[in-house]
């Protein structure tokens, strides 16, 4: 099985570090896997996206034209990249960034209103958390379980106190998305 | 599991790969989008643990020199940078070759020409393979296409380098310095101890014992009958080079009637090109050069007899493709298809070039 990604949004709302995470609890799940960002002028400010790629076999390009998945986070990107999703495939949006509501119907799309629920739960910095939860709830292509340890590898020790409350912010995630 | 897998950077696998296969020092400048190089090399402190020098230098010129300077005493030593950075570093490059002296140069290219851009770009091939520096001399290149051949290519690019007295350059692009994959890095392996390297580097400047005559490292003679020897020597070396040390990869291509030839981050793109192809009934095959020099001329020259044509792939505008086209020797068609200036074409793309140009 290969699930090829992009999650794509605004420069400080998690985008690079979500798909880390996600490339990341595919390691612990024992596939393979990539992570392209695009790292230009984005990275400074501006819009940001990244390719994750998990399979169970050796992957070929980490730079793709389609995909089975896309995570979207403002207006911008949903303009780029929803035509570059797969029939079939699936589109998750949180509608905080969306002015104008995707409009294919050959394809699977949810909404997940992660950026509200952050600022309820008052931890804004769990934002792409709970998106994350929300992917894994529709496409659960990696078990919780391996996300807790991806996440202890990615985060640095001295951050490790937030895990419980970014699993938190996962679940609720999974509860929300719709 | 023995060895444990790791997710990182391309250019961090560099850094990694360079302290574990004996380093011992490294000297670079930074530049988009090869940073973190330098930037792992300083967060894990390896002057601490294996006592592998790391220096930002003031310059990419000042840090060639470092280089030239370290590998004419017989030591490990390494420079890395960006495409700009590269052609900074080209004077000493040719001094390093014409002086034979084993070294590690890592380029990950950019867009250019000038300052370019930051995005991925291969459009340092010529000044790679056919110079780049002044002089008849080559460089042993090494294109990985995965974070784990920048890990893997490293110490091959060092065992080359000290086994032929020649600098060698992994030649890389931003999409291989900055993507994540899964890596298992080398093992440990000790820096030599001096002892070490006076006995497998006995042209070396560490001082003269009183037992043999002095070591000059110099590129430097003005008799130009003892300096065309010097070259003949070269050419010989490089002939031995091209004889022994030419690596590729095919990837369907034995009943392969189209041939891509791509190499780096280029050859992982038609890889899933060909997939897609092949699914739509297209009998093409990837050719991936590993060593851009020595070129893989005979193995691509074998398939002229096979293929109906060849599809150079590469992010520039058309470099590659005239080896490709000398190993053909005209026996099929060989086109190029690029994109320029940090763009990055896609797998469709590739299948529309293939399409269009060669089928």
């Amino acid at each position: 099985m290969t699930e090829e990604i992009i999650i794509a949004g605004f420069g400080g709302q998690g985008v690079l570090s979500m798909g880390k995470i996600l490339a990341y609890s595919g390691l612990m799940q024992g596939k393979e896997v990539t992570w392209m960002p695009a790292y230009g002028p984005e990275q400074r400010g501006g819009t940001a996206n990244v390719t994750v790629i998990l399979s169970d076999d050796r992957i070929s390009s980490p730079i793709l034209n389609e995909f089975d998945t896309a995570i979207i986070l403002n207006q911008q990107s949903l303009d780029k990249f929803e035509k570059t999703i797969k029939p079939g495939g699936t589109l998750i949006y949180d509608p905080y960034g969306i002015t104008k509501e995707p409009t294919r119907k050959d394809i699977n799309v949810y909404r997940i209103n992660a950026m509200d629920t952050s600022i309820e739960m008052n931890a804004p910095k769990s934002f792409n958390m709970i998106i994350l939860g929300g992917l894994l709830k529709i496409r659960p292509i990696v078990e919780l379980e391996n996300v807790l340890k991806g996440l202890k590898k990615t985060l640095p020790e001295r951050h490790h106190h937030l895990i419980p409350m970014n699993e938190v912010a996962l679940k609720k995630g999974m509860e929300i998305i719709g | 599991m023995s060895e444990e897998i790791k997710l990182m950077k391309g250019n961090e696998a560099i850094a990694h790969a360079a302290i574990r296969c004996g380093c011992d020092g490294y000297f670079g400048y930074p530049i988009t989008p090869q940073s973190e190089v330098l930037e792992t090399l300083m967060e894990v402190e390896p002057w601490k643990t294996t006592g592998m020098n790391v220096l930002q230098a003031e310059s990419e010129v000042a840090a060639i020199n470092m280089v030239y300077g370290g590998a004419g005493t017989g030591k490990k030593v390494m420079t890395s940078s960006s495409s700009p950075g590269v052609s900074l570093k080209q004077e000493g490059v040719s001094y390093l070759a014409g002086a034979e002296l084993p070294a590690l140069i890592v380029n990950v290219m950019r867009g250019g020409p000038g300052l370019g851009t930051i995005q991925p770009s291969q459009a340092d091939y010529f000044q790679t393979v056919k110079g780049g520096g002044h002089g008849d001399y080559k460089l042993i290149a090494l294109a990985p296409a995965s974070v784990q051949e920048m890990a893997d290519f490293v110490g091959l690019a060092f065992d080359l380098a000290f086994k032929y007295r020649n600098p060698a350059i992994i030649l890389a692009d931003g999409v291989i310095g900055q993507m994540m994959e899964k890596v298992v890095l080398p093992p440990f392996k000790a820096r030599r101890t001096d002892e070490e390297i006076v006995k497998e580097c006995p042209w070396a400047a560490v001082g003269k014992p009183k037992n043999r005559e002095r070591n000059v490292i110099t590129s430097l003679e003005l008799d130009p009958a003892v300096m065309e020897e010097r070259n003949i020597h070269l050419q010989e070396k490089y002939k031995t080079i091209e004889a022994n040390e030419v690596r590729y990869e095919e990837i369907q291509c034995e009943d392969a009637e189209y041939l891509l030839v791509a190499f780096g981050s280029s050859a992982r793109i038609c890889q899933k090109a060909v997939e897609v192809a092949r699914a739509q009934g297209i009998k093409v095959g990837l050719l991936r050069p590993i060593t851009l020099w020595p070129f893989p001329s005979k193995i691509i020259a074998k398939y002229a007899d096979q293929v109906k044509a060849m599809l150079s792939v590469e992010l520039n505008a058309g470099q590659m493709v005239e080896d490709v086209r000398l190993a053909v020797n005209g026996k099929v068609k060989v086109e190029h298809f690029g994109r320029l200036g940090g763009i990055v074409y896609t797998p469709d793309e590739i299948i529309e070039a293939m399409k269009t140009k060669i089928m």
